[in-house]
């Protein structure tokens, strides 16, 4: 069954904390991982590898540059389920 | 030497404990800190060495969670004893492009290497994490320390097996000299307590085999030792010269007051039966300490516990010391610690210059019966050093004919 998106942010949440520290109370769906986050390029391709592993998608390397926020990527995952 | 060059601060994480002061209490009470390994690969692969010294604390809980993830267990000890050195020194302030890190591994980040190798093979090249490499790179926990202290006048890595760490030691000598570099964080790390590590060794008759008594299997100069026992951790220490040390009032443990390094060209593993190269490394050590061989009253040797390897030092330490020997009082620290191969050199250069600050030289366990051939005086209970000034010295020595040698000497 499909995880709801209030799931999914929850799940990327944890990701992007054990990854980088930062509380995952501030991974919120406005939220740019380069310019809020201050998340750099090696930490944004381990998140995205550790999202594929949990919900079981496959986020294209194309695809990346274009979560620039938290949102995205949520939607991304959500839809891509 | 034209500068003065001082020890101001220490760290260690080892099979003995998680930091200096528990690693040495452990170490004067005659403790070992070799024990039976319970990972299921040592029954899955059938290993058959089945002991280690493993660290007593575990990394992952004294670090963060990210600095677990990012960083190979080897530099994750590093940044644990490094942080602890640098506290102890009270975090001097130091021009950045003036402080440098000289931070030694023997193997670099094994598991971090054959992890992502399993990976690979069972997921693919998608599922290779993106911090592999700065992972498992040998300079990794060099690195970790250089940019936690934010050191800007270099961060280098001396890799020569197990003579890595004295060798860093040594080397941050010659930074200090330049008149370039006020601080530096030297010494090593190493976390290669991994089956196929351990396989190799054993595969080359290096390790002991006494699976059913591990904490009597490292004994150094005893008839009865069989090999080395691995262990793992780090140590480090904050160098300084005199001159910047005394102008922020620092705590002086003790006066590194020689280092050097040579080679055998003898044979890829096997010491040089003559020892010449190890000899010649001591005498370089006390040449540069203005000292005579007469002048020494404490070597913590290298001493791993190989039947060839501690009569080897032994020759070497002859040809240099002569009759001098016999007022030598000498600890083989490895019979607590094991053999932290890139991380020994710089826990044994701590104990040496704990004993020369508290005037105690460590005592060596499992010495129930003294090789003959080797008749030297070793401490086997903490043994007092003598009053009024004191030159102790540490020996490393690796794989690739690899010899190093450093000299301290008590600070008044």
């Amino acid at each position: 069954m499909a995880l709801s998106q209030a799931e999914v942010l929850a799940g990327l949440a944890e990701i992007v904390n054990e990854e980088t520290g930062i509380d995952t109370s501030s991974v919120q769906l406005e939220k740019s991982f380069v310019d809020d986050l201050d998340i750099d390029s090696i930490s944004m391709l381990t998140i995205v590898m550790n999202a594929e592993g949990k919900f079981g998608v496959t986020i294209p390397e194309d695809e990346v540059a274009n979560l620039k926020t938290v949102g995205d990527a949520v939607s991304f995952i959500t839809n891509a389920q | 030497m034209s500068h003065k060059i001082v020890v101001t601060g220490i760290g260690a994480t080892t099979p003995l404990g998680g930091d200096v002061q528990s690693t040495w209490r452990a170490l004067l009470a005659g403790e070992s800190g070799i024990s039976t390994l319970e990972q299921p690969w040592v029954e899955q692969y059938q290993i058959p060495v089945t002991f280690a010294g493993q660290a007593k604390v575990k990394a992952k809980d004294v670090l963060s969670v990210p600095e677990t993830k990012r960083l190979d267990p080897s530099s994750q000890f590093a940044l644990i004893a490094g942080r602890e050195a640098w506290a102890d020194a009270g975090s001097p302030e130091v021009q950045p492009e003036r402080l440098a890190v000289e931070f030694a591994t023997g193997i670099g980040g094994v598991w971090t290497l054959l992890d992502a190798y399993d990976t690979l093979k069972e997921h693919g090249p998608r599922r290779v994490l993106p911090m592999t490499v700065p992972m498992l790179m040998p300079n990794g926990p060099a690195a970790a320390i250089g940019m936690d202290i934010a050191a800007r006048g270099g961060v280098r890595t001396a890799v020569s097996a197990c003579a890595s760490s004295t060798e860093a030691i040594a080397n941050a000598i010659i930074r200090l000299q330049s008149g370039e570099i006020d601080v530096v964080v030297a010494g090593g790390a190493e976390a290669a307590i991994h089956p196929m590590p351990i396989a190799a060794f054993a595969s080359m008759h290096a390790l002991s085999r006494k699976n059913e008594n591990p904490t009597a299997a490292s004994r150094p100069y005893d008839v009865a030792r069989d090999g080395f026992v691995m262990g793992e951790g780090a140590g480090a220490l904050v160098l300084e010269t005199e001159a910047h040390a005394k102008a922020r009032g620092a705590k002086i443990y003790a006066e590194l007051v020689g280092g050097a390094v040579t080679s055998d060209a003898h044979h890829i593993t096997a010491p040089d039966p003559e020892g010449a190269g190890a000899a010649r490394a001591v005498i370089a050590a006390l040449k540069q300490a203005n000292a005579k061989p007469e002048d020494v009253v404490h070597v913590n040797a290298h001493a791993t516990s190989t039947p060839v390897g501690d009569i080897a030092e032994y020759v070497a330490l002859k040809r240099v010391f002569g009759d001098h020997l016999n007022n030598i009082v000498f600890s083989a620290t490895k019979s607590s610690t094991g053999h932290l191969l890139g991380g020994a050199g710089a826990i044994e250069a701590i104990f040496t210059v704990l004993a020369l600050h508290e005037r105690v030289a460590p005592p060596t366990i499992n010495l129930d019966n003294q090789d003959p051939e080797i008749p030297l005086d070793v401490a086997t209970s903490p043994r007092k050093l003598p009053d009024g000034p004191l030159l102790a010295i540490s020996n490393s020595f690796g794989f690739g004919g690899h010899n190093a040698v450093i000299a301290f000497r008590s600070y008044n």
